[in-house]
C-alpha cells in the first residue's frame, strides 16, 4: 500500500504571484535566477515582456502574472526558467516570480486531475499546507503554438554561417 | 605506436554584421546582405512619392535598372516611434531600401539562435534570429522580411497605376486641342 501511495507523489515547485501560490511540475523546471537584465526588441506578440540572457542562451520572459491574478509584478522580481513544449521540441521560457520564502520551494505531493469546468491553464491541483494550489500548464499560459514548431527552425542556438 | 594526432576543434564561423540603429532601437544585418549605404539627401534626386494608404511605411520609390526598389521606413515597419532618417541601406537579393538612423558599428557574431518559439507573430518574418553581443541581446533582422510577397504585389500595383495615368495625362497634353484652355474670342 506504501509502495502504491508513494509512486503516485510528484515534486513540484511552487511559486509566488501576489498573495498567491501556483505549482509547476519539478521536472519541468530548469532554475531560479535572480533578477536579471531585460532585453526588449520590437515585436508584436503581447505576453512576451522581452529576454534574459541566461547562460548563453536567449530566454523569452512571458509575464504570466496579468493572467493568474490580474496584475503586473512591479517588485523585484526573479525568474523561474521553465521548459515549455512546442510539439516535439522543448524550449526554455522565463517566468517572472516573486521567490517562496520558507521552506516548501520543493513539495512533493499527489496530483488531483482538473475537472471540465476548470481553466485552460489548470493541468491539476495540488492540497498543500492547507492551501488549493493550481498546478499550471505552461503550453496554455505561454504564447505560441504547437504546430508551429515543425515549421521553424530548430531550438538549439544555430551557429552563423558567412 | 604513433601518438594519436591532437583533436582540434574546428574553428567557429563567423559572419559579418552591421548594427544600426532605427528610433534609438539596436538592429543587427548581415554585412552580406548590404549593397549599398548612402545618404538620404543622396537618395531625393532618385526617388519618386508613391501612395498606398495601406502601406504607410513605404513613401518612395527609387528605379535601379530594370527594377523598383521600394523605400521601406523601418521605424515604422517596427513600430517604432518617428525618428529622422540619415542613412538608406539598399539590400541585396531583395527589392528593399531601408530607412534608419545611423550606423553602430561593424562587428562579427558567432552565433545566432533562432527567434524563440514563444515569438509566435509578425516578428519570425522580421528577424533570422537574436545574437548576443558585449552582454547585450541584438536582432538579426530578415532583409527578406520587410515587405512580404504580397505588399509587393500592392506596391507594384500602385506603381504601375500611377504611370498609367501619367502616360494618360502625357497622352492628353499630346493630343492637339485635347487640353487647350486658351480662350479665344
Amino acid at each position: 500500500m506504501t509502495l502504491i501511495a508513494e509512486t503516485e507523489l510528484q515534486s513540484f515547485v511552487l511559486l509566488r504571484l501576489g498573495d498567491r501560490r501556483f505549482a509547476l511540475a519539478a521536472n519541468q523546471i530548469a532554475e531560479l535566477v535572480p533578477p536579471s537584465r531585460i532585453f526588449r526588441f520590437p515585436h508584436h506578440t503581447s505576453e512576451v515582456e522581452g529576454v534574459i540572457l541566461r547562460r548563453g542562451r536567449i530566454v523569452p520572459v512571458c509575464d504570466v502574472a496579468e493572467k493568474l491574478i490580474g496584475k503586473v509584478l512591479k517588485s523585484r522580481r526573479f525568474y523561474l526558467i521553465a521548459q515549455r513544449c512546442y510539439g516535439a521540441q522543448t524550449e526554455w521560457v522565463a517566468l517572472p516570480v516573486l521567490p517562496v520564502t520558507g521552506d516548501c520551494e520543493l513539495i512533493n505531493a499527489e496530483m488531483t486531475l482538473p475537472s471540465d469546468t476548470d481553466a485552460p491553464h489548470v493541468s491539476g491541483w495540488l492540497s498543500h499546507a492547507g492551501d488549493v494550489i493550481e498546478v499550471l500548464n505552461l503550453a496554455s499560459l505561454t504564447p505560441g503554438s504547437s504546430e508551429l514548431a515543425s515549421a521553424t527552425a530548430p531550438l538549439q542556438p544555430l551557429e552563423a554561417r558567412p | 605506436m604513433r601518438p594519436n594526432s591532437p583533436i582540434k576543434a574546428p574553428a567557429a564561423r563567423t559572419e559579418q554584421i552591421i548594427l544600426f540603429r532605427v528610433s534609438g532601437q539596436l538592429f543587427a544585418v548581415s554585412s552580406a546582405s548590404v549593397q549599398e549605404v548612402r545618404g538620404v539627401d543622396s537618395l531625393s534626386g532618385a526617388a519618386k512619392e508613391i501612395s498606398q494608404p495601406s502601406l504607410r511605411k513605404v513613401k518612395h520609390v527609387v528605379r535601379r535598372g530594370e527594377n523598383s526598389v521600394y523605400v521601406v521606413n523601418a521605424a515604422m515597419h517596427f513600430g517604432l516611434p518617428p525618428a529622422p532618417a540619415a542613412l538608406v541601406f539598399v539590400l541585396r537579393r531583395t527589392r528593399t531600401a531601408l530607412l534608419i538612423d545611423g550606423i553602430e558599428k561593424m562587428t562579427t557574431m558567432t552565433r545566432l539562435q533562432a527567434l524563440p518559439l514563444a515569438f509566435c507573430h509578425e516578428e519570425r518574418g522580421w528577424y533570422r534570429g537574436l545574437t548576443a553581443l558585449d552582454q547585450s541581446v541584438v536582432p538579426v533582422v530578415k532583409p527578406d522580411g520587410f515587405l512580404t510577397p504580397d505588399e509587393l504585389f500592392l506596391l507594384d500595383a500602385a506603381l504601375s497605376q500611377e504611370a498609367e495615368a501619367e502616360t494618360s495625362r502625357l497622352a492628353e497634353d499630346a493630343a492637339p486641342g485635347g487640353q487647350d484652355t486658351s480662350i479665344t474670342q
